[in-house]
């Protein structure tokens, strides 16, 4: 029957199964093209998961679950790393705690508060801090803000001196190069994205909610608390977790004012060590074991950042969703 | 009934006083000063690198290699071979990863958008702008340096991975804002979807697009971790992208930056100084192709 079909003059070949079957091949090239580009990211972050777990797997086998421990020394083939995932943690919630407040300050007088004439200029200023490379943050913390910080710090850490808790986390010894130092130039960096994404979500909110509660005869404070952040709790969650990523993985800012020292401790004026700043000052002189742990410590970084993309990015989409369905 | 209307009662549209107005006032004031807090330090960090970096910037220092020894003071040579380097790496990073990141935006906003794939496609592009940029350069090392040596190509690949999101999701958006009535009036004519594409839509969106990609060039040019693995820090030019050790700016800045010579540290605000003022123009090149080539914006 399908012989008889093709046969047939008075039908065209193709004409019953429609214009799009028969598609020109430089138009389905051109879609493959397409599909191998957007297909590319997943097959680069699983080349990334693969390539740098084996290159990271000699220290994982070598040293077991000791990998995480409280002992790094190269030079004793001791590659313990629980040091700098301490250093990462204090470091990223320092600049999380220092940046979120101000971030969501400037998103709130941004759609709030000034009128659109203003906001602009400001959006601009935002960028600036953003387009700042890693780098010059670093050569400026170390050499300008970290002496600068250092007398600060002697001058807090000689007033809670014998206190408890505040001595034990602002107390000497203090250096300029620090935990806290590493910190607040990683709130300088992160402070642009946390502030375009809470800016985005706050963007979001009803004009309706926002009309209604002042005209309720709520003030701006009232209707930010009201209408605002009920709205916005959750998407301002996401962005959050997102700048908490960018902090625990930003390195060369980190590497050079963290004070390079692998320790754990409570002073958080003291120098320590973080992950991605272990990687950069030490991956020069490694080899062998020594490598294959930074690499290590990289697929750590990796998988802890995937996971925290994943579950900010998860709640960012699902708020967004929520405001398009209401 | 006439006395009621002669006499509304009288709504107080006056500010509320007491707590109410001085909580709202003080909430305003914190916004205020949370954008000050941020002035602060941009203001201080553009001031310092300004100072310190233009009595060193010449046509020489831009220009001229190798570069000379720590020791040296900063008057001495220059940083040609990390300009060279920079531009190299950068120019080739942008060229890999904007025509691939272009297409991959074309594939979700034309093509597999709404189907699982796309979905899945751009929720990753979202999560791979996360990743850390120096696990890019561990990714670089592992799968291109062990096997093929240090180069301003594995540089350039370990850039090109950082832009490729960044670039899909920019040109993403600005792909959606072309309005369908253009694709369905060329359909309609009888193109395919290839040429709609390619002819209509691309060119529609080409102003944000490239806006787009300018920023994402201008955030790659200044990455440092990615670079240190994948070209190494040398002291002469390698013109050569393609074989051998190469440098950037970025680097040299690292390395210099915990020198305790004066030289190095004077050539490294000078090379801070041209990396702000590259990533400055580029923003501002983003903006004027912004403000006078896009036609559809939100």
């Amino acid at each position: 029957m399908s012989i008889a079909a093709k046969a047939d003059p008075a039908i065209p070949a193709g004409s019953a199964t429609g214009l799009s079957e028969r598609r020109p091949l430089g138009d389905r090239t051109f879609q493959i093209v397409a599909l191998g580009s957007g297909l590319l990211v997943l097959v680069i972050l699983v080349l990334i998961a693969v390539s740098t777990s084996q290159q990271a797997s000699l220290w994982f086998s070598t040293y077991g679950w000791k990998v995480f421990t409280n002992d790094w020394d190269p030079a004793a083939n001791h590659f313990g790393a629980l040091a700098f995932i301490y250093g990462t943690l204090v470091t990223s919630v320092i600049a999380i705690i220092m940046a979120v407040p101000v971030s969501v300050g400037i998103a709130l007088l941004l759609t709030q508060v000034v009128p659109y004439r203003w906001s602009r200029p400001i959006v601009y200023v935002i960028d600036l801090l953003a387009v700042v490379p890693s780098v010059v943050w670093g050569l400026w913390g170390i050499l300008v803000f970290a002496p600068w910080l250092n007398h600060i710090y002697a001058n807090i850490g000689s007033a809670v001196k014998g206190i408890p808790i505040l001595g034990n986390l602002f107390g000497p010894p203090t250096s300029g190069a620090s935990f806290f130092t590493a910190g607040v130039i990683l709130a300088f960096m992160i402070t642009p994205i946390v502030t375009s994404l809470s800016r985005e979500v706050i963007a979001t909110v009803p004009a309706i909610d926002i009309e209604g509660a002042y005209a309720l005869g709520a003030t701006r404070l009232e209707m930010i608390r009201g209408a605002v952040w009920p709205h916005s709790q959750g998407g301002i969650v996401g962005s959050v977790l997102l700048g908490l990523g960018r902090a625990m993985g930003e390195t060369i800012a980190a590497a050079l004012v963290i004070g390079s020292s692998a320790q754990i401790t409570s002073h958080l004026f003291a120098p320590g060590d973080s992950m991605p700043a272990v990687i950069a000052n030490q991956f020069g002189e490694a080899s062998g074991v020594f490598r294959s742990a930074l690499i290590g410590l990289g697929v750590l970084l990796f998988a802890i950042t995937i996971i925290i993309n994943l579950i900010a990015r998860g709640i960012v989409d699902r708020s967004a969703r929520r405001k398009r369905g209401a | 009934m006439a006395a009621a209307l002669e006499q509304p009662q009288k709504l107080d549209l006056r500010e509320p006083k007491g707590w109410r107005r001085t909580s709202n006032r003080i909430a305003t004031w914190l916004m205020v000063l949370s954008f000050i807090l941020v002035i602060i330090p941009l203001v201080f960090v553009l001031f310092t690198v300004v100072a310190k970096g233009i009595s060193v910037i010449s046509w020489s220092f831009l220009t001229s290699g190798p570069i000379p020894p720590n020791v040296l003071p900063a008057s001495v040579g220059g940083l040609g071979p990390a300009v060279l380097g920079t531009i190299e790496i950068t120019a080739l990073a942008t060229i890999m990863a904007v025509p691939l990141g272009v297409l991959g935006a074309i594939y979700l906003n034309e093509y597999g958008g709404k189907g699982f794939l796309g979905k899945l496609i751009g929720f990753f592009s979202d999560v791979m702008t996360g990743v850390p940029s120096i696990v890019m350069g561990l990714f670089i090392f592992s799968i291109w340096v062990l096997h093929f040596g240090f180069s301003g190509f594995a540089g350039a690949l370990a850039l090109g991975c950082l832009m490729l999101p960044v670039v899909i999701r920019s040109s993403d958006e600005m792909l959606k804002l072309v309005p369908d009535s253009l694709r369905e009036g060329s359909y309609a004519v009888g193109a395919t979807k290839a040429r709609v594409t390619v002819t209509v839509v691309l060119p529609a969106a080409l102003g944000g697009i490239v806006s787009g990609a300018l920023l994402a060039v201008a955030r790659a040019a200044g990455e440092t971790a990615p670079l240190l693995f994948t070209i190494l820090t040398v002291a002469t030019a390698n013109p050569n992208v393609f074989s051998g050790p190469n440098t950037s700016l970025p680097s040299q800045i690292f390395v210099n930056a915990t020198q305790p010579y004066v030289g190095a540290q004077g050539r490294a605000w000078g090379a801070a100084l041209t990396l702000i003022v590259i990533a400055f123009v580029l923003m501002i090149a983003a903006r004027i192709v912004t403000a006078r080539f896009t036609r559809y914006s939100r």
